[in-house]
């Protein structure tokens, strides 16, 4: 057992790799993708097919503030990106506590919607299809914005308590990546539900 | 043997092992904590292989009911129940899990890495799934939620709506069946996302996509098409959650809902699913048949792309399970067309094994028979499977044993016999030890003849009519011989399964030694020792062609220079 060089340890062309971060986050999008993939197509063929009131026309307003702080944020957290590259933690911190804000501000307006539609126009999850399948693609939707606040709240935590830096850049560009996509898929579902769904 | 002409340096620590003596609680921790891909890869392929054993017992049962006509062998309920569980188990718990064992074994030591790209979420993915199997096996006493007689879910493993409304299926079977497939769901997942960005990320240096073993390539797409094939599969089982238990309508047709979208939302997971188990087989046979065949493997651009083209076709058959259903004549025709299109690309991936073996120093060692077994049967296999894709053929022999035969043929003769070939060839790496090969040859001949007793009899019968999921029949049928004999191979088969269990027990204590190349091959797994030190290799190994160890045994006459 000497030292042929066999499987070689020399190499001298450059070598590069993608970050597994990156990639990882990007193959979780795409499988999250599917997953609403499969309950938008379920609300556009339910559209019109339920038997009982109250329909989308009737009782649906579009959140247009609630709207407009999601998509929002999506330029602060780049915001917060672009700081947290060249070590600028006090600007990280703002720009990252807006994006949460904003977040949060969504969520709130979520749970006014839903609290009007309940209790005023009485469409719950089992009045009809109407129901059944908007409150679980916009629930769904929601629950991601959800996970998206919790893991920000703690990356807070973490920069208020000092253990963030910019060598953490790329983490946090993944999770700005998480965050992006549920704007984006916010644009969908916005879409399919308030605009081509009234 | 081979290695003793093959000082692999650098790769390999020549420090003596040394033995850690620790008590069978340290050992027990060291195993439950661990987060070492070869460790987990073991781990899913001894839970997977105890699966395999109780869903056999299960296919077991489900012929001596159907031996002989007007069998009251096994009470009618507890018959639904044992073939919808053999089914899920079979795909879920063991399927998936032995095939991502190996990728979790083998894609980093032939990729030349240390571990995966996340070895704790790879231990998080590998307890979810195990988790999900016990849970689903909990049904069985806790159905009913723990008083009195269990209930395992009974109604099928594609689960048709209505029949899992509520009102059909009370009781919590169906619920143990969903929640237990979302939980093992999210654990492959995960795996998936880990080979990606291990595939993507971690490879050694010199090693270019182009020059990946083709088992890591494919296990690449295999993971590609189980990220958009599981989710869809965990989104139609939350909303059957949200039927059962919040009063949704999805699938309640009284109000609107529909049947056929559950069925729509089922075959999109499942026909890629078949892909997601086939694809794996095929990455073994690419290792297997060019080491036996004493040459590389021929076309392998060919070979990738048409692994690529599976991955996407597949994606678009999914409607060809419900010609019967009533669709209208374009998507009929559509899904005629593309089932048929996906047999090119499978039917390239032929043609290069068997030019692989053309011309080649063929030695007929245990995998490699496995592996010629499998490429008969899932030959014919493929043939079945277009003659099933033909709409007016299927609408005569759709849920007709003529379907559970083509799948068999598939399930068993392609996938199930890659594996033994997998373990054959594997088990000298992962334990320094080789696997009986007496018994081994044993254990082909008889699993192969009794897998065709079985399985061919099955498409007869087919054919004469007999519908699948049927609890008994009439003795006028004319089925009861053919149906004896196909219980008869099943047997022969369990004998055979027997064997290989013994194999596996005794030649861990008794095997010979294997020494750290036993076949003479050319990936980088060979390069180290058996079994791999944690670390893999010593040093990060650098690769300049698709064959590593063939450069290293064959300065002469090195590979890359006809790169």
């Amino acid at each position: 057992m000497s030292t042929i060089p066999t499987l070689e340890t020399t190499f001298d062309q450059p070598w590069r790799l993608p970050s597994r971060g990156r990639v990882a986050m990007l193959s979780l999008i795409i499988g999250e993708s599917a997953i609403f993939t499969i309950f938008v197509v379920a609300y556009i063929f339910y559209l019109g097919k339920s038997i009982s009131g109250p329909t989308p026309q009737q009782v649906l307003e579009i959140p247009i503030v609630g709207t407009i702080c999601l998509l929002s944020s999506s330029f602060f957290i780049w915001l917060a990106e672009l700081a947290i590259e060249k070590n600028a933690m006090k600007k990280f911190m703002l720009w990252w506590s807006v994006t949460i804000a904003l977040g949060a501000f969504f969520l709130v307006d979520t749970a006014i919607e839903w609290h009007k539609l309940i209790y005023e126009d009485g469409l719950t999850i089992s009045t009809n299809l109407f129901g059944t399948t908007f409150y679980s693609l916009v629930g769904l939707h929601a629950t991601h914005v959800l996970l998206g606040l919790i893991m920000l709240s703690l990356v807070l935590v973490f920069t208020l308590t000092g253990h963030v830096n910019e060598h953490h850049a790329e983490r946090i560009q993944v999770l700005g990546l998480y965050w992006h996509f549920v704007d984006a898929v916010w644009v969908v579902v916005f879409t399919v539900v308030y605009l081509l769904g009234r | 043997m081979a290695d003793q002409t093959l000082p692999v340096p650098g790769t390999l620590d020549v420090t003596p092992h040394q033995h850690a003596e620790g008590t069978f609680l340290e050992w027990l921790h060291d195993w439950v904590v661990t987060v070492d891909h070869k460790k987990l890869g073991i781990l899913y392929i001894l839970y997977s292989l105890v699966f395999l054993v109780v869903a056999g017992v299960e296919a077991l049962y489900i012929r001596i009911q159907l031996a002989i006509p007007n069998n009251h062998f096994l009470a009618p309920d507890v018959y639904n129940r044992v073939f919808t569980m053999h089914g899920t188990t079979m795909v879920f718990l063991v399927g998936m899990p032995i095939l991502f064992g190996f990728a979790n074994y083998l894609v980093p030591l032939m990729i030349g890495a240390r571990d995966m790209a996340f070895p704790r979420l790879n231990a998080f993915s590998f307890w979810l799934t195990s988790f999900g199997g016990l849970m689903l096996y909990f049904s069985f006493i806790g159905g009913f939620g723990l008083y009195g007689a269990g209930n395992a879910p009974d109604v099928g493993w594609f689960a048709y709506a209505p029949l899992t409304a509520k009102a059909f299926s009370p009781g919590n079977g169906v619920d143990y069946w969903a929640l237990s497939l979302i939980v093992s769901g999210f654990g492959t997942l995960g795996t998936a996302i880990n080979i990606i960005a291990t595939v993507l990320s971690m490879r050694c240096r010199g090693m270019t996509l182009m020059r990946m073993p083709l088992f890591a390539w494919l296990m690449f797409v295999v993971s590609g098409l189980t990220l958009v094939t599981i989710t869809p599969l965990t989104a139609a089982q939350v909303m059957l959650l949200i039927d059962r238990y919040l009063g949704g309508h999805f699938f309640d047709t009284q109000a609107g809902g529909s049947a056929v979208a559950w069925m729509h939302f089922f075959w999109i997971f499942g026909h890629p699913e078949v892909y997601v188990l086939v694809l794996p087989a095929f990455a073994i046979a690419n290792e297997i048949i060019p080491v036996f065949s004493r040459k590389a493997i021929f076309g392998y651009p060919a070979m990738v792309a048409a692994s690529v083209g599976i991955g996407f076709v597949s994606l678009g058959v999914w409607a060809h399970h419900m010609f019967t259903v009533g669709m209208t004549s374009v998507e009929n025709a559509f899904f005629v067309l593309s089932t048929m299109l996906v047999g090119i690309p499978t039917g390239i991936k032929i043609f290069n094994w068997l030019a692989t073996m053309w011309g080649g120093k063929i030695r007929f060692a245990t995998p490699m028979l496995f592996c010629t077994g499998f490429l008969f049967q899932f030959l014919l296999a493929g043939l079945t499977g277009i003659m099933l894709a033909v709409g007016p053929w299927n609408w005569q022999l759709h849920n007709s044993y003529f379907v559970i035969a083509h799948f068999h043929y598939v399930l068993v003769g392609a996938i199930v016999f890659n594996i033994f070939a997998a373990i054959y060839y594997w088990y000298p790496k992962a334990t320094g030890r080789m696997l009986s090969e007496k018994l081994g040859k044993w254990h082909f001949w008889l699993f192969l003849i009794g897998f065709h007793i079985t399985f061919d009899t099955m498409h007869f019968l087919g054919i004469l009519g007999m519908p699948r999921s049927v609890y008994t029949y009439e003795a006028d049928r004319g089925w009861g011989t053919l149906n004896m004999i196909v219980s008869a191979g099943a047997f022969v088969q369990a004998a055979a399964t027997l064997i290989f269990v013994y194999n596996l027990v005794i030649s861990y204590f008794k095997g010979q030694e294997a020494g750290n190349d036993p076949w003479d091959a050319w990936t980088l797994e060979w390069a180290t020792h058996s079994p791999p030190p944690e670390y893999n290799f010593c040093t990060d190994p650098v690769v300049r062609s698709r064959r590593p160890l063939w450069d290293l045994k064959h300065p002469e006459d090195p590979d890359w220079k006809y790169e």
